[in-house]
């Protein structure tokens, strides 16, 4: 019994490291994503090309727009004559933001009246024009407040109220420097470990059925449950070598600081690939080449980096598509991954995602494993 | 002398899929160390036999007993003690020849002792002495036979199911292929193969042929030869074939006329005179170059007995 599912791990093992391209796909592919993803996907955008048409053009109206500059957040890129040279400008895609000054700007300034400024704003990229709003609200606010306190103390007033009725000193915790990548890494942990478990479980029992092996191996005295382990085991120890590697480059390349227990982390993640095996012998049962098993990988993996949270927040999402991630055990691990590495919490603070994670996992796998077991029946 | 055990036992096995009778009651037995072979074309429910013999296909209705184990309750118990060897070999072509056997070795619990004197004798007998190491996909067609054959018996089963053994293999390396069957056969292996070649089948000891889910003759191959054709063979050389052909078909004595290249097979009706027929094809104008008895090949008999049962 024993002996039956060595030899099939054994096999499964020289298969992979024989077959070029999966061997490609095994080590190259989790490297290739994180650095792919670690990289591109940066959400925090800065120096971000502005035009100005400032038609006042005396020491307060180039002050504001100094202070714009300074803060790090804008690049002016140029100026313009008129106001509709500011909209061609964005048009043209030089500049992603642009700034119209009242004629009035400074005289109203210096009247104790708020001058006026228009942002124009490319939204076609929400997240720049996020960033633009938000970071040309702060700039005016803070500089108005101090151009409001210059004007007291000229005028020998005491500063107004207004100055700093509220201080708002804000905390960011778990990723201080709000970095993409720290977000990134744990999402990209899970979505590497999901993909390569499943594409790899599925091709290798798509490929014993392609190649007429399966058959042999149905007259041979392997029991189903025994196939199965022995190939999932020889996949097991590689997707959890491939988390140990990811990690390994989030950690020491990355920078990420992993703030929780190691041990919490791998149980979890053995939890987690219980429902990717699962789903690798699901797609294996219904795909008779590895062409059809590829459609049906994609399928199934589209949802998980759609829907789980991995780039796109979920609290954003219509109701349905919720719906859909909260059959994604993606979703869970996700959420559990960014708990142990990021705030560094245990499984008592975990639970929720733990057991439905657990709970789906074990219907997936079961459902599969009946199902692979009457097919080869 | 008592008659050798017999290892498989069938009576009236039938399996339906649907309201397609796939096999519709075949009843046979094969004794031990005999050359067992299932002869019919492609659909006529011979995998579906042999799929059920290995116990891997429950029957419908019927009882099979193979090794003394019902087909329909102890198909695990059949799998541990059956060699199998399929069409398509179940080689894994990315594995060498002693990964496979190796592979092979371990699926079939062979005692790793025991393995390593079994996979060189095996090496030895499928004359792959030098190729342990090469890949299996760069074997020709000869030499996967044999390994594959090879891995059947790794755990050297008392019985063989070969599954169109010699399919797309050239007749140098049958003819070997054939010889390894019969030093099987003589140390008292039972050999049970399923074919749609005639050649092959006159290999076997008896042939069953199958059409269309029935066995429809069973016998030693030479008694199968003599009974089914019902009447006696002879080979005719003449031209213009298509006035030969049109005489023949006329004659009553004429049971059958099948064309063999340039030649004609005919069947006369036991009884008749060769004689005649040859003096009503000269009075047709037919110039008679040879006209003589043959033995007839299973391909005659098998060809008679399809159109004998399409007509009907």
């Amino acid at each position: 019994m024993l002996q039956r599912v060595l030899a099939l791990a054994r096999k499964e093992f020289i298969q992979i490291l024989r077959d070029r391209r999966t061997l490609a796909m095994v080590l190259a592919l989790p490297a290739m994503q994180l650095l792919m993803f670690g990289y591109a996907i940066n959400t925090t955008v800065d120096h971000i090309p502005m035009v100005v048409y400032d038609p006042v053009n005396d020491s307060v109206s180039r002050g504001f727009v100094e202070a714009l500059r300074n803060s790090s957040y804008f690049d002016l890129v140029g100026s313009t004559m008129d106001a509709d040279a500011v909209r061609t400008a964005i048009d043209q895609g030089r500049a992603k933001a642009g700034l119209v000054l009242d004629a009035g700007f400074s005289r109203d300034l210096q009247a104790g009246r708020p001058g006026t400024v228009q942002v124009v704003v490319d939204g076609s990229d929400p997240n720049y024009a996020q960033t633009v709003l938000f970071a040309s609200a702060t700039v005016a606010s803070v500089h108005g407040a101090a151009l409001q306190a210059q004007r007291a103390q000229r005028l020998g007033q005491p500063a107004g109220p207004s100055v700093a009725a509220i201080d708002l000193r804000p905390t960011v915790l778990y990723n201080p420097g709000m970095a993409s990548v720290t977000f990134m890494i744990p999402g990209l942990i899970g979505l590497i470990l999901q993909m390569q478990t499943l594409l790899l479980t599925t091709f290798a029992l798509v490929r014993e059925r392609e190649r007429g092996t399966l058959e042999q191996l149905l007259v041979s005295p392997i029991k189903p449950w025994e196939l199965m382990a022995g190939k999932l085991l020889p996949y097991t120890v590689l997707a959890l070598a491939n988390i140990t590697a990811a990690l390994a480059v989030g950690v020491f390349w990355f920078r990420v600081d992993f703030a929780g227990s190691l041990a919490a982390f791998y149980v979890l993640s053995l939890l987690f690939l219980v429902s990717s095996l699962g789903t690798g012998l699901f797609i294996s049962t219904i795909s008779q080449t590895q062409g059809q098993a590829t459609q049906a990988a994609l399928f199934m993996l589209l949802p998980s980096i759609l829907l789980s949270g991995f780039v796109f927040p979920r609290e954003a999402m219509p109701l349905p598509l919720q719906a859909v991630g909260w059959v994604v055990p993606l979703t869970y691990y996700l959420r559990i991954l960014r708990g142990i590495m990021l705030k560094g919490v245990g499984v008592d603070v975990l639970w929720p995602d733990v057991w439905p994670l657990a709970v789906l996992g074990i219907a997936v796998f079961v459902i599969s494993a009946l199902r692979f077991r009457k097919q080869l029946a | 002398m008592a008659a050798p055990p017999a290892v498989i036992t069938v009576r009236d096995l039938e399996r339906r899929f649907g309201d397609f009778r796939a096999v519709g009651g075949v009843t046979f037995d094969v004794a031990q160390g005999e050359i067992f072979a299932l002869l019919g074309p492609n659909g006529c429910g011979k995998t579906t036999t042999i799929r059920m013999l290995c116990g891997i296909l429950a029957p419908t209705a019927g009882r099979g007993e193979v090794l003394g184990y019902d087909v329909a309750v102890d198909g695990e118990r059949i799998k541990q003690s059956i060699g199998y060897m399929s069409q398509r070999f179940g080689l894994y072509e990315d594995l060498t020849v002693r990964e496979n056997l190796d592979f092979y070795a371990g699926v079939y619990s062979v005692p790793a002792r025991r393995a390593e004197a079994r996979i060189a004798e095996l090496i030895a007998m499928a004359g792959l002495q030098g190729r342990e190491r090469q890949l299996a996909g760069q074997l020709s067609g000869g030499w996967k036979q044999r390994l594959a054959l090879g891995c059947a018996i790794v755990h050297e089963p008392p019985l063989l199911f070969l599954d169109e053994p010699t399919a797309g293999v050239d007749p140098v390396s049958r003819r070997r292929f054939w010889r390894m069957i019969y030093g099987l056969a003589q140390t008292g292996v039972t050999v049970f193969l399923t074919t749609h070649y005639l050649d092959e089948a006159e290999q076997a000891h008896r042939v069953a042929i199958m059409y269309a889910g029935k066995l429809i003759a069973l016998d030693t191959p030479d008694r199968v030869k003599q009974t089914a054709l019902g009447g006696e063979l002879m080979e005719l050389e003449c031209a213009p074939s298509a006035a030969a052909l049109a005489v023949l078909e006329q004659r009553p004595d004429v049971l059958e006329v099948t064309p063999h290249g340039l030649k004609f097979h005919l069947v006369l009706r036991p009884g008749a005179a060769p004689a005649t027929v040859q003096t009503a094809l000269e009075a047709a104008g037919v110039q008679v170059a040879a006209f003589r008895t043959i033995a007839p090949s299973l391909e005659d008999v098998f060809i008679s007995m399809l159109t004998e049962r399409d007509l009907r």
